[in-house]
């Protein structure tokens, strides 16, 4: 395992600083004429320095190199939460979020639900994924699909597994209790977008004595999934748990890839505040531009 | 071929997106433009596949002679009813389709919504322990906003208010804005992935 060391970071943070700069007069300036918006040039560069990172972890991983991930017990306790419903011979609810297919979020948690599902047709496990959309819908079934072929399952698949519950979220929350209130699942799992949502179907999920993982990029839903729900993936925890339960190397590259670029980012808040607080941003620009 | 057109598709729409964000021109402008209409069509074909779906299951609930088929019943009738009413006699306020939906469905999502109210009580409950220290300081946070947002706060000591307050926007905002940061650099991952097709557990795939 390599940490990171200061020569990979404070390039990219100095450049950031220039970058910020370059920006700010970019905007302040009147707005330019052709093929190429200009004022979005340190976005551009930004993106670019991020992917190069990603992609230079991807190159390192494909080439053999291990990278530490810290343990999710989230993440860990699908399993646990699996081998209950089993046991118990009780269902497992995968609630995908509820946001629209075209969402980050949404995709990330059907990634997740492929996973899960492989891991229910292993165990005969039956699941359960209510959606509030019909293209994640569509998307979860052909997820679901390929999860039950993958490990032998030829027969149609039920269409009470994956089902489309109304197109509304209070609609959709009322179709969860009902659910959860008839069938008694052992397990819940909320992976996705959620709204206000998301407190009413922990609190059913509590009710009847699930264990419940929910992963969510939504700062505003977060407090809630915490009170509620025995595991929480926070954030960045959420995207990072398709490339974590597979543990393919290309994934976990981009994960340190990615890593990389928050301490980018940390570097260049920290001399912001410092450099805020003394007063001297505007000096070091003034020299940097005498410099040059 | 089968397995590699869905990555291409993903690649080039993702690719006219990120063209039109940084471009200008008729051009751009014009095929970003097509590409969102697109989604939107897509979007409304398949609220067809989630009727379907919706119609299979509770009318084999139905046939099946489930315990809960007197339910798939009314599910069945009123969905019949809202898109009957709504198909020939309009959605205009003032029709039969208005009246449903003002008098039965929006008192019901009301309702749904108020749940809430109980349900943060119950959750703050089992939440707000002193089992350790994070949570007792937690806890004890969480004391000092309450109050600091109501009358009661201000009458019992003048101060909560402006504590109440520092705590929401200075510490509160500090940590939602680490989220904020971490959760989109890991949604940017993500989408790199996905564009590069890395990520292709979405298509069913592993």
């Amino acid at each position: 395992m390599r940490r990171l060391r200061p020569g990979a970071v404070v390039p990219p943070a100095v450049l950031l600083i220039v970058l910020f700069h370059v920006g700010t007069a970019l905007a302040d300036a009147p707005a330019p004429s052709g093929a190429f918006r200009i004022e979005r040039l340190n976005i551009l560069v930004f993106a670019l320095i991020f992917s190069a990172a990603v992609l230079w972890y991807i190159r390192r991983a494909v080439r053999g190199e291990t990278f530490y991930i810290r343990p999710l017990s989230g993440l860990n306790a699908v399993d646990e939460a699996v081998g209950r419903a089993t046991e118990m011979g009780r269902p497992i609810i995968f609630i995908p979020g509820t946001g629209e297919l075209d969402q980050i979020q949404t995709i990330a948690g059907l990634s997740v639900l492929g996973r899960v599902a492989a891991t229910t047709a292993r165990c005969r496990t039956p699941l359960r994924v209510p959606v509030l959309y019909p293209l994640p819908m569509a998307a979860a079934q052909e997820t679901v699909k390929q999860a039950y072929l993958d490990e032998g399952i030829t027969d149609p698949l039920d269409p009470q597994t994956v089902q489309y519950v109304a197109g509304e979220s209070f609609s959709f929350s009322a179709r969860i209790g009902g659910m959860m209130a008839r069938e008694k699942p052992a397990a819940a799992i909320y992976m996705g977008q959620f709204t206000a949502e998301s407190l009413l179907i922990a609190e059913m999920g509590q009710a009847v004595g699930a264990i419940q993982i929910a992963g969510t990029a939504e700062p505003e839903q977060l407090p809630f999934f915490i009170a509620a729900c025995d595991y929480t993936l926070i954030g960045e925890e959420f995207y990072a748990a398709s490339a974590y339960l597979s543990n393919e190397p290309k994934m976990l590259g981009a994960l340190r890839g990615q890593d990389l670029m928050k301490v980018v980012i940390v570097v260049v808040v920290v001399a912001g505040v410092v450099s805020a607080t003394v007063g001297w941003g505007e000096e070091i620009w003034r020299v940097l531009l005498a410099a040059l | 071929m089968k397995h590699r057109l869905p990555i291409l598709v993903a690649f080039i729409s993702g690719a006219i997106m990120i063209v039109a964000f940084f471009g200008r021109g008729s051009v751009v402008d014009a095929v970003s433009d097509e590409a969102l209409r697109g989604q939107t069509i897509v979007a409304g074909i398949a609220l067809l596949l989630g009727v379907f779906s919706i119609v299979q299951v509770h009318w084999g609930r139905i046939t099946t002679h489930h315990s809960d088929r007197v339910y798939s019943a009314v599910l069945l009738l009123c969905l019949a009813m809202m898109a009957g009413f709504g198909v020939f006699a309009g959605v205009d306020a003032g029709g039969v389709y208005d009246w449903l939906f003002q008098k039965i469905q929006a008192p019901m999502m009301a309702t749904m919504f108020s749940m809430l109210a109980f349900f943060i009580a119950s959750a703050a409950y089992r939440a707000f322990r002193a089992r350790t220290i994070p949570s007792t300081i937690l806890l004890v946070t969480a004391i000092v906003v309450m109050l600091g947002r109501i009358p009661m706060g201000q009458y019992l000591y003048d101060g909560l208010p402006s504590w109440a307050n520092w705590i929401m926007v200075v510490p509160s905002v500090a940590v939602q804005r680490g989220i904020i940061i971490g959760a989109a650099l890991g949604a940017a991952s993500m989408s790199l992935r996905i564009l590069l097709g890395i990520e292709r557990t979405y298509l069913g795939r592993g």
